[in-house]
């Protein structure tokens, strides 16, 4: 169902390994008292390198959501929804909506796990 | 300061030509020199891409021309309207005199264009957005119209109504993928294959082959010419995002920005403009910039459409070829936005002209409404 292993790097590392104990991580300034996503070198507010990890609720709602009818690349199997799902902490990530029959914009929705074949989990929603 | 204009316009082969890459942009040059009455030797500009990583050079070689003035810009679809700026501050300046803008793709005959995109592995929208599965760059646009149609009463409809409007522009312009086809209904686009919901087929673009360029040269170097110049009289641009989180609303884009400052630079009102080309990758794309670049206010394009204004006859004449989704959609049909603009303000288009066409805006988006570029042109 995710045949698509994702490609870590140094920055984006320590979010994957909490993947593996089920913990949503997401990259925070303290200067700026803001979180971001997707993981970068520097804040994108004031610049500084000097970012943190936090991990999150996993509450938040949807932004937008689309069910997805035809495969991207062999090994996806279609129909599965993707969301743009905005987290409590003001930052919106790219994920699935799981176990929703019928999604709507602004629902609330809480985070969940699906495994990954190498150990690592993508963070989903429902 | 000299001043830019524009003198040729053009399109290579469409629809399915199973010609190469090279032989559909040699095409498009010559026909577009053609148009204007220059020769390839006073060629010595060009801006395109989507040849080759060194797109630029790859068609100055396969023309023949050592330019002194290249842009290979990429920025999707957008990319077009961006050479103009770019080509217009090079004439302008006298860093070359004559600037060739051109695109082609053999898309549809090469069979090279896939749902799920192109993926580049290292990046980071890569790494926490390719494993869920989206279509790239289908679903992003999804979203917003999903997102658009949650928010706007008749959101859906309206949706429609852009494709139903683009269809009567086609049937009337021999040139369109679906020329001689018969009108949309709403029966035929609710039925249509969904491919990322509330998205179903009807609200795609084409995948065929075709481009074609456009010249940009010197207002003085136009008067010794036999074709008619087209004023180039404000251009702006924008870029908000490559990953699909970055962006907070989705119902907001760059065209705002694009649009305010192009037409600022214009000195025109939108009350002014007489013909509107607006890219429609998708139609919630055209949606989102007819309220962007201000025709409409935010919420209020599905309402501006839905009375028929748009289609022929009407009072805002829209994607007057038929645009990307009945006319031809070569992957990036943001040249084919100036070129339909420039033969409407030459009164060249038959069955399709606008009467009495004096301003037109080319407003070209690229990749997952990342970019967005304004173009506002003049009739002479």
């Amino acid at each position: 169902m995710f045949p698509y292993l994702p490609q870590e790097d140094a920055i984006s590392a320590p979010f994957w390994a909490a993947t593996r104990e089920r913990k949503l991580l997401i990259q925070y300034c303290s200067t700026c008292d803001q979180y971001q996503w997707y993981p970068r070198a520097i804040c994108i507010s004031c610049a500084t390198e000097n970012l943190t990890w936090r991990e999150v609720s996993g509450k938040g709602t949807v932004d937008s959501w689309t069910t997805v009818h035809r495969a991207p690349t062999e090994g996806f199997v279609p129909p599965y929804v993707i969301a743009r799902v905005l987290l409590s902490e003001k930052v919106i990530m790219l994920t699935r909506l799981v176990g929703i029959e019928s999604p709507a914009c602004d629902q609330a929705v809480e985070l969940s796990w699906q495994e990954l074949s190498d150990g690592r989990a993508l963070p989903v929603f429902g | 300061m000299k001043t830019p204009v524009i003198v040729g316009a053009a399109e290579c082969d469409l629809g399915v030509t199973n010609k190469s890459i090279l032989e559909l942009q040699a095409q498009a040059v010559t026909r577009d020199l053609a148009d204007a009455g220059l020769k390839i030797s006073d060629v010595d500009g060009i801006a395109t891409n989507a040849i080759s990583r060194f797109s630029a050079s790859s068609l100055a070689d396969y023309l023949g021309i050592e330019p002194k003035f290249t842009d290979s810009t990429f920025a999707g679809g957008s990319s077009f309207e961006m050479y103009v700026a770019r080509a217009y501050h090079a004439v302008a300046s006298g860093q070359c005199n004559v600037v060739v803008i051109s695109f082609a793709s053999n898309q549809r005959s090469a069979k090279s264009r896939s749902l799920g995109g192109v993926v580049e592995h290292h990046t980071p929208e890569a790494q926490f957005e390719t494993a869920y599965g989206p279509l790239f760059p289908l679903s992003y646009y999804a979203m917003a119209a999903q997102r658009y149609i949650h928010d706007v009463p008749n959101g859906r409809a309206a949706l429609s109504e852009i494709a139903i409007s683009a269809r009567e522009w086609a049937l009337l312009n021999p040139k369109a993928y679906r020329y001689g086809t018969a009108s949309l209904t709403v029966a035929e686009l609710e039925s249509a294959d969904l491919i990322s919901s509330p998205l179903r087929a009807s609200d795609c673009c084409l995948v065929t082959d075709g481009g074609g360029a456009v010249i940009i040269t010197n207002s003085e170097i136009a008067k010794s010419l036999k074709s008619k110049s087209v004023s180039i009289l404000g251009f702006g641009e924008s870029t908000t995002n490559t990953s699909m989180t970055t962006h907070r609303d989705l119902r907001v884009t760059g065209a705002k920005q694009s649009g305010d400052i192009a037409f600022a630079m214009a000195g025109v009102s939108r009350s002014d403009i007489d013909v509107v080309e607006l890219y429609d990758s998708f139609t919630i794309t055209t949606m989102l910039s007819l309220e962007g670049l201000g025709f409409a206010g935010k919420g209020e394009g599905a309402d501006f459409v839905l009375d028929g204004k748009t289609r022929p006859g009407g009072t805002f004449p829209l994607n007057t070829n038929g645009g990307g989704l009945s006319y031809c959609h070569p992957g990036q049909y943001g040249i084919l936005l100036l070129i339909e603009a420039v033969r409407q303000l030459r009164g060249e288009c038959g069955d399709r002209q606008v009467a009495n066409a004096k301003l037109a805006v080319a407003h070209g988006t690229g990749g997952i409404l990342s970019t967005n570029a304004t173009v506002i042109l003049g009739a002479n």
